[in-house]
């Protein structure tokens, strides 16, 4: 989550003090990925450390305004012009689970997907939901909170799409063509002899 | 939610016959009460648009019952089951099916004024429909004049003009972009809750998330029903 750039990026509309912050970035995202106010001033502190804010005015309350610095205004222009690369790798519980079930001989794929698309499908309507709640969602910051549901709405649909796809992938093979047995073939190990006695087997996955 | 305003009980409808015979539906138990939208999904060829025909009384079914607003449509004569079509069902298709050379207004009345209204009595309710879709300021429009969004409104106006209590969409949300059809569905929607009930054919996950429950079918069976979830909140606020 792009919280430091977030951060940044609300600094360069104008100073702030650090309660003052963690609103703003709230009322920009409805409240989604609320922050805690030890959050804002650890991120405030690395920001400062690495010459992207510098504290400014302390008001009569004893709030100090942080202001955002030539590096910091460069690198919120970077931010906003460049791609968010999403993290690869992560291992997606539910593909691996259905790759998994679609090679096991009497396992209905068919009633997993089923299940699953149901549970998906009951989101997104609470999703849908949430989002007509509001009385304007064109309003300012109604639009910030719909946009941020509206990604989970697409994220969910293209779950369904893809159980949707997979069903009928594996409607194409009725008889389980992909079941697969245990088989009788002594894995081929990856790793040279002497490692291989020394793993765990734990550690070897 | 009051009273069952579609019910099909224990329909089949097959295609051909003997060892060749193909059941696009078989026993399917279906009903959509006065302010519920139901959606249906399923891949393609497992019968969705053959339960919509059915329920509107396009398609008779081989076996099974259909009861619309009380009224058996397998013991209505051809005359009384067009009558009842036009004064109780609402359809919107993907492709609007708008006459092109009529006004917003007069397809919107064209249905009223077939089953012998008075012209300004049509015209009155045409002119409700119009403006319940946000759209009474397009009544003199023609079909080519609008955009795809207010086509369809016309086209859902035109499904409820007159009172008609059951809306059967079939894939309405087909010819439009994301956010346009997503109007459209929140048009039909208000239409159901102001008191209508609705049909919802989709392939759209995101669409069908507009109704109050979700049907699959699946090789013509209904294979399971997905209601709306509970008052728990997905989301961390709100």
């Amino acid at each position: 989550m792009s919280v430091r750039q977030s951060l940044l990026a609300i600094l360069d509309q104008g100073p702030c003090y650090g309660y003052q912050l963690r609103a703003e970035f709230d009322r920009r995202t409805g409240s989604t990925w609320p922050l805690n106010v030890g959050q804002i001033y650890n991120t405030l502190d690395r920001l400062e450390r690495d010459g992207l804010v510098e504290k400014g005015a302390v008001d009569e309350h004893g709030h100090v305004y942080w202001e955002i610095t030539d590096a910091g205004a460069a690198e919120v222009r970077d931010w906003l012009a460049s791609p968010v690369q999403r993290a690869q790798g992560t291992r997606d519980e539910l593909a691996i689970k259905l790759a998994v079930a679609a090679t096991l001989p009497g396992v209905d794929v068919a009633d997993i997907i089923q299940t699953q698309r149901r549970s998906s499908l009951a989101q997104l309507q609470e999703l849908n939901r949430a989002k007509y709640a509001g009385a304007n969602p064109d309003g300012p910051e109604e639009l910030a909170w719909s946009l941020v549901v509206d990604s989970m709405i697409f994220s969910a649909e293209a779950e369904v799409r893809w159980l949707d796809h997979s069903e009928q992938r594996l409607a194409l093979h009725p008889h389980h063509a992909m079941a697969l047995e245990l088989s009788t073939d002594k894995p081929k190990r990856g790793r040279p002899a002497k490692a291989e006695v020394s793993v765990a087997p734990e550690k070897a996955r | 939610m009051t009273g069952t305003v579609l019910r099909l009980i224990g329909v089949t409808q097959q295609y051909g016959s003997g060892s060749t015979a193909v059941s696009a539906l078989s026993g399917v138990d279906f009903d959509v009460s006065q302010g519920e939208l139901v959606a249906v999904m399923g891949p393609s060829g497992s019968g969705k648009s053959t339960l919509l025909s059915i329920a509107g009384g396009l398609a008779i079914p081989t076996s099974g019952e259909v009861v619309v607003e009380g009224q058996h449509l397998s013991e209505q004569t051809p005359a009384q089951l067009a009558r009842l079509r036009r004064r109780s069902l609402g359809f919107v298709f993907q492709d609007f099916n708008l006459i092109p050379t009529l006004t917003a207004l007069e397809n919107v009345t064209l249905p009223l004024e077939l089953d012998g209204f008075r012209s300004r009595v049509a015209r009155r309710a045409g002119r409700d429909a119009l403006s319940s879709v946000g759209l009474e300021d397009k009544s003199g429009s023609y079909p080519d004049d609008l955009s795809g969004g207010q086509q369809q409104r016309v086209a859902i106006a035109r499904a409820v003009v007159g009172g008609r209590r059951l809306i059967l969409a079939d894939e309405p949300t087909g010819a439009l972009d994301s956010v346009t059809g997503e109007m459209v569905l929140k048009m039909l929607r208000a239409r159901v809750d102001a008191g209508a009930a609705g049909i919802l054919v989709t392939h759209e996950a995101r669409h069908a998330a507009f109704a109050d429950r979700i049907v699959f079918l699946r090789d013509g069976r209904i294979v399971d029903e997905s209601r709306r979830a509970g008052a728990d909140s997905l989301l961390a606020a709100r």
